[in-house]
């Protein structure tokens, strides 16, 4: 907070907080302790660069199989393995070029940007050993516009590695040349979509491109072969060839090893982020663990919970004793996103609730595809009214008629025991090009499926006032 | 009004100079411009698009897209309140509120003053820290209305400006590739064959 000397404030607000350490292993927040994490020499005296070093000692090939056969999942919401992800790229094409996606604005998420200010360098000691693995001939990375301090991090790491002779021409002396490119945003949401990063990389409008043609593997930067990973991902590489492949899949299960940065935020006594084991540590261990949140605030009720960001269809206290796992959560009827839970207590109102997500996605829409562009907007004007207790009785069937023309067919959604549901898998299909427009109803369709009651009580409200002869009476 | 002065000029020429193609470098010299000026004027349009090759129409495209561009003059302090879920479940609606009372303008509106300008803001990436807000995107973290009345005093002081530089300015740290480091841009058309490392031996 704010310390006050005479005229002048001087304030500790560059330092990102929210971070919990806890007795856990570490593979990206190991230097998170220190103040002065983010300059060069704590991070060489902490083990910094020597990922690199060992990456560079193997041939390119090997380093990929390692990556390959550690199963690092990608970290920025669609759970792809990185290895797989980079053997994707078509034979002979070249240049080929690496897209570092720090956009990270999914309502909810908070990680990237702290592993961006506080350890810069592990990402910038990610992107080489990604370049030098893959074959990529030069790299972006693109940090989110409104992440001021964030920028300026890694601006000044990129100085001192290029100083260093970390990064740049002939690196450590050998004869693995790679350019990291410092890029910067301006505001949007959608540009977190990897092909929409891809065009607003390269200066226009930040909309998606239709997959196929253009999956960014084989045409992605300039039409090039292109590999777009999450900083989280990339922070994970380090670690990985330092300790090796056993020591990394040793942590976590087969499906989802190592670990992962998870923000638990809302109702709960302590909101943080933390670096919690891959696979196994359940949403009640991080929601109610004493190492961890340590329950809702005042002893409250839990009312729901968004498990995987704001894209995420919601969970409530049912689906507590599942493991932060993706093909668990799939099957339950979500997904893990971005690593961010939002727990709602007793108290909350739930259609409100609902609709700051949903005017979120409408707000953000690029407008490219029509189901999005108008149906968003759709959606939030209707929850709009309802929240405003000006709702009529159609306007319930009217939001899942507008969420059935983004999202046509069942829509996922957990099962409840109280309300007899049963599951309904992840994903869904859709109309649209990206998750946008679908994300735009999930909240809705959570809400109204979950607690339809608090939806047709506001209603019932406006449909009680009866115009009489002598004017209006309740 | 404004085109970019001969230093940064030359700053944009050397962010070009990064990109295998120019027009990369279009948002990057949208946010210099806005540093420039505070916001981004018709004549730093036209000179962006003459630096990068392509019409103003074009630059005007792109920056029209990004929410942090303005077109026309803002405060001094632009103050964004973040109005998604985590912060609305911790009480951003009433922060808003008060925001709005203590400023005497409506979210969207700048202080006849020019100190001010106040915005809804969408998820800013602090979501355990609700209510949160960023002033010239410098965040401030889980804010009472109270602690909302010191900051507007601070920056009304100017007493925060070593921190929170004006409206335009985001990063104050630039990247700089020294030109006997740098690899260079490599365009496609460029790079023919696969790159050294992957041929023959391994690189140590």
């Amino acid at each position: 907070m704010a310390q006050r000397e005479g005229g002048t404030v001087t304030s500790s607000y560059l330092h990102a907080p929210g971070f919990i350490a806890g007795d856990r292993p570490k593979i990206v927040t190991s230097r998170f302790e220190y103040a002065d994490s983010y300059k060069i020499d704590r991070f060489i005296a902490t083990g910094g660069y020597q990922g690199l070093r060992s990456a560079l000692s193997r041939p390119a090939q090997t380093v990929h199989d390692d990556v390959r056969s550690a199963t690092v999942l990608g970290r920025g919401g669609a759970g792809f393995p990185a290895g797989v992800k980079w053997g994707l790229t078509p034979q002979e094409v070249w240049p080929r070029y690496l897209v570092v996606n720090g956009d990270e604005s999914e309502p909810g998420t908070y990680k990237d940007r702290l592993l961006m200010e506080r350890d810069p360098h592990q990402l910038i000691e990610g992107c080489l050993i990604a370049c030098y693995a893959a074959g990529l001939s030069q790299c972006f990375l693109y940090i989110r516009g409104e992440m001021a301090v964030a920028q300026e991090r890694v601006a000044e790491a990129l100085n001192e590695a290029y100083e260093a002779g970390y990064v740049g021409k002939n690196i450590l002396g050998t004869n693995f040349s790679v350019d990291i490119v410092l890029h910067w945003g301006a505001g949007a949401y959608v540009v977190g979509e990897e092909t929409a990063l891809i065009e607003s990389l390269e200066g226009n409008r930040g909309m998606p491109r239709l997959k196929p043609p253009f999956f960014p593997a084989a045409n992605g930067l300039y039409g090039q072969p292109t590999i777009v990973n999450n900083v989280e991902t990339l922070a994970n590489l380090p670690w990985l060839m330092t300790n090796g492949v056993d020591a990394y899949t040793a942590i976590g299960t087969k499906t989802s090893p190592g670990t992962r940065m998870v923000a638990v935020s809302g109702h709960v006594v302590r909101p943080g982020v933390y670096e919690i084991v891959n696979g196994t540590t359940t949403f009640r261990d991080l929601i109610y663990g004493e190492e961890f949140c340590g329950g809702i605030r005042n002893n409250n009720a839990l009312k729901a919970f968004v498990p995987g960001g704001g894209s995420a269809p919601w969970f409530t206290s049912d689906q507590l004793d599942l493991p932060f796992e993706g093909s668990q959560v799939g099957a339950a009827g979500s997904m893990l996103g971005s690593g961010a839970i939002m727990v709602m207590d007793e108290t909350t109102d739930i259609p409100a609730a609902a609709l700051t997500l949903t005017r979120f996605y409408a707000h953000e829409s690029c407008g490219k595809c029509t189901p999005c562009r108008e149906g968003g907007t759709w959606l939030e004007r209707i929850l709009s009214r309802i929240v405003d207790g000006k709702g009529t009785d159609a306007d319930l069937a009217q939001l899942i008629e507008v969420g059935e023309s983004i999202c046509p067919g069942d829509f996922p959604h957990a099962s409840n025991e109280a309300l007899g549901l049963t599951a309904v898998p992840f994903p869904y299909k859709m109309t649209t090009i990206c998750f946008v427009g679908p994300s735009a109803y999930v909240p809705v369709h959570s809400a109204l499926t979950l607690f339809r009651s608090e939806f047709e009580a506001r209603i019932t409200k406006r449909t009680m006032i009866k115009v009489t002869a002598v004017g209006v009476s309740s | 009004m404004s085109r970019l002065t001969d230093a940064h000029v030359a700053l944009a020429k050397e962010i070009i100079g990064r990109y295998p193609r120019p027009k990369s470098a279009l948002v990057p010299l949208l946010h210099l411009a806005q540093e420039q000026d505070g916001y981004i004027t018709r004549d730093a349009m036209v000179h962006i698009g003459e630096l990068v090759g392509v019409t103003s129409a074009e630059v005007y495209g792109t920056a029209t897209f990004y929410e942090m561009f303005k077109f026309e003059p803002v405060g001094k302090y632009v103050v964004n309140i973040c109005g998604t879920m985590s912060c609305a479940l911790m009480g951003s609606e009433e922060l808003m509120h008060h925001a709005e009372q203590r400023l005497g303008i409506k979210a969207g509106g700048t202080t006849p003053d020019g100190m001010f300008t106040l915005e809804h803001a969408e998820c800013q990436a602090a979501c355990t820290e609700a209510p949160c807000l960023q002033v010239n995107y410098r965040y401030r973290y889980r804010l009472t209305p109270a602690d909302l009345d010191e900051l507007i005093d601070d920056l009304s002081a100017d007493r925060l400006t070593h921190e929170i530089p004006p409206h335009g300015t985001v990063a104050k740290v630039r990247q700089h590739i020294a030109s006997h480091r740098g690899v260079g841009a490599l365009a496609p058309e460029l790079v023919t064959e696969s790159p050294a490392w992957l041929n023959g031996k391994a690189a140590l």
